[in-house]
């Protein structure tokens, strides 16, 4: 079962760490990945520009325009998925209570990924 | 490109020559890797050169070179086991290839490791599938399914998994591992996506193949027959399970003159032979039930009783909510919506079905036969937000809205 891990952080918290907090925590993302590739579990995953470098596409008065910004005023912004292929949702949930932005401030949403195959009804 | 027929010596070769190899050698892994590598030369040569005239013997040698080169490079402690190879000039036996198969299957679905490694595994070791095809037909990356087979072949070994039959005791759980493998690979290949099934390798016919190949090597086993059964009479379906635009047709409103009349006829014979000669298991009841659905001409025609017959011997020897499930709608055919729905309702309390949307979805159908429309409505719409499958929430989600016209 595939299943999306979307990552929400606030952007500009990793310059506030400390040199030390910094390269744990990207040790620790290197290991949840290292792990997740060894186990045969990882299927992809992306990191994001920086939010404020987005541009957002909505309806306005009946059109599409583009707005600078991203979608959401808030905090926390989407920064980047890991998509999983695992045995069950709990494992996948597991991944997202281990990942280290959450101490920050940041959130792991954990969704599954809609199949092709369905069964005859 | 490889001639199909010759794609098929292939894929039956790789596997009797790999349990020729590990019978000689043991070291499942190395062996597996070597072989594979053979296919793929294989694969690259003989377009070229033409197929050689004993295509085994070369798929043998070549595999039994690969193998001593990997030793060979390796530490050592390995030169010992490289000059006992090198002087004993004897060729690995010959190549029954039956019996070794049914072993590598037995190996590949070892209790060590998870479904979906053993899943992978069987593909790749003994149906004969490159690495890169079993990833396009899981939608995963090449390097991912490469890793999770390399990690099951070391699970195998570190958990002693050893190149013989299953003892006695064993035997049973092992061939249910292997049913239940190319049970998971059917219903994967069942997508309804055209666009999908053309990129992704065949899994249904892939699931056909070796659940046919298992029934040969182990003809007195029910439970094989019936699963080779049920995946040809519902494989026959194919053609009509999905519209125009590519959306679900549910079992009742299929146009039956497009379902495979010799899957139907193949799937019948066998489960009635199998009726005849073996203790009724959960697949061989299974098959049967689609059995009598192959053989009703139209929905309005289904002998329901004998459906709901089956359903309770069925419920009687492998009980689960899944089961209740699909009888509950039997049931309600042949008394009425409202007893379906009564054999639904303690499955709200049990843990296994309780939001799980396969549940919604029955009580929805039952509540709009009951004529309860709002509730069925509502059901419908549960079911669509829980499923995880496209095809199955733009049906449900179609079904709410039909529910919904003009209230």
């Amino acid at each position: 079962m595939k299943y999306m891990l979307l990552i929400y952080n606030r952007p500009g918290f990793l310059e506030e760490l400390t040199d030390t907090e910094r390269e744990a925590l990207f040790g620790e993302v290197g290991e949840i990945m290292a792990e997740l590739e060894q186990s045969g579990e990882l299927v992809g995953g992306q990191a994001l520009a920086d939010p404020s470098t987005a541009r957002t596409s909505r309806g306005v008065g009946g059109r599409a325009v583009l707005t600078d910004g991203p979608f959401q005023e808030s905090k926390e912004q989407f920064a980047g998925y890991v998509e999983l292929d695992c045995e069950t949702r709990e494992r996948a949930e597991e991944i997202a209570l281990r990942w280290p932005d959450t101490r920050f401030g940041g959130a792991i949403e954990v969704r599954a990924v809609m199949q092709d195959s369905g069964a005859e009804m | 490109m490889l001639d199909p027929e010759v794609e098929d010596v292939l894929r039956t070769t790789g596997p009797q020559v790999l349990g020729a190899l590990v019978r000689r050698h043991g070291q499942f892994d190395a062996c597996e890797d070597a072989v594979q590598e053979a296919l793929l030369a294989a694969a690259t040569q003989w377009p070229q050169d033409g197929v050689p005239d004993n295509p085994r013997a070369w798929l043998l040698t070549v595999a039994g070179r690969r193998l001593t080169d990997a030793w060979r490079s390796e530490s050592a402690r390995r030169t010992r086991e490289v000059a006992v190879v090198a002087l004993d000039p004897r060729e690995p036996g010959p190549v029954t290839g039956e019996d070794d198969t049914l072993t590598l299957l037995f190996l590949c679905c070892h209790p060590a490791l998870t479904s979906s490694s053993q899943v992978a595994l069987t593909l790749r070791a003994v149906g004969g599938l490159t690495t890169a095809e079993i990833a396009a037909a899981y939608l995963v990356p090449e390097s991912t399914m490469a890793q999770r087979i390399s990690r099951a072949k070391q699970k195998v070994r570190a958990a002693g998994g050893r190149f013989v039959e299953p003892g006695p005791d064993e035997r049973a759980d092992r061939i249910d591992a292997v049913l239940q493998v190319l049970y998971l690979v059917f219903t994967e290949g069942y997508t309804s996506s055209a666009g999908a099934w053309l990129l992704r390798t065949d899994l249904t016919a892939e699931a056909i193949r070796l659940a046919r190949m298992l029934h040969a090597l182990l003809p007195d086993d029910g439970e094989v027959a019936g699963l080779l059964a049920l995946m040809l009479l519902t494989d026959a379906h194919r053609p009509a399970r999905t519209d125009a635009t590519g959306g679900l047709v549910p079992l009742a409103e299929q146009d039956r003159s497009l379902w495979d009349r010799e899957q139907l006829d193949e799937g019948v014979a066998l489960v009635t032979t199998s009726l005849a000669r073996f203790p009724a298991g959960p697949y061989l009841l299974q098959a049967a039930i689609a059995a009598v659905h192959a053989e009703a001409p139209t929905a309005q025609d289904t002998d329901w009783p004998q459906v709901v017959a089956l359903y309770r011997v069925l419920a009687h020897v492998a009980p689960g909510p899944m089961v209740t499930l699909n009888q509950a709608v039997a049931v309600a055919m042949v008394d009425g919506p409202r007893a379906g729905l009564d054999l639904l309702a303690p499955l709200a309390d049990d843990d296994r079905t309780a939001g799980h949307h396969r549940l919604a979805a029955v009580r929805a159908h039952l509540l709009e036969l009951a004529g309860d429309l709002p509730a069925a409505r509502t059901a419908y719409r549960e079911a669509a937000r829980l499923t995880t499958s496209l095809p199955e929430q733009r049906y449900l989600d179609a079904r709410a809205a039909r529910l919904g016209e003009g209230r």
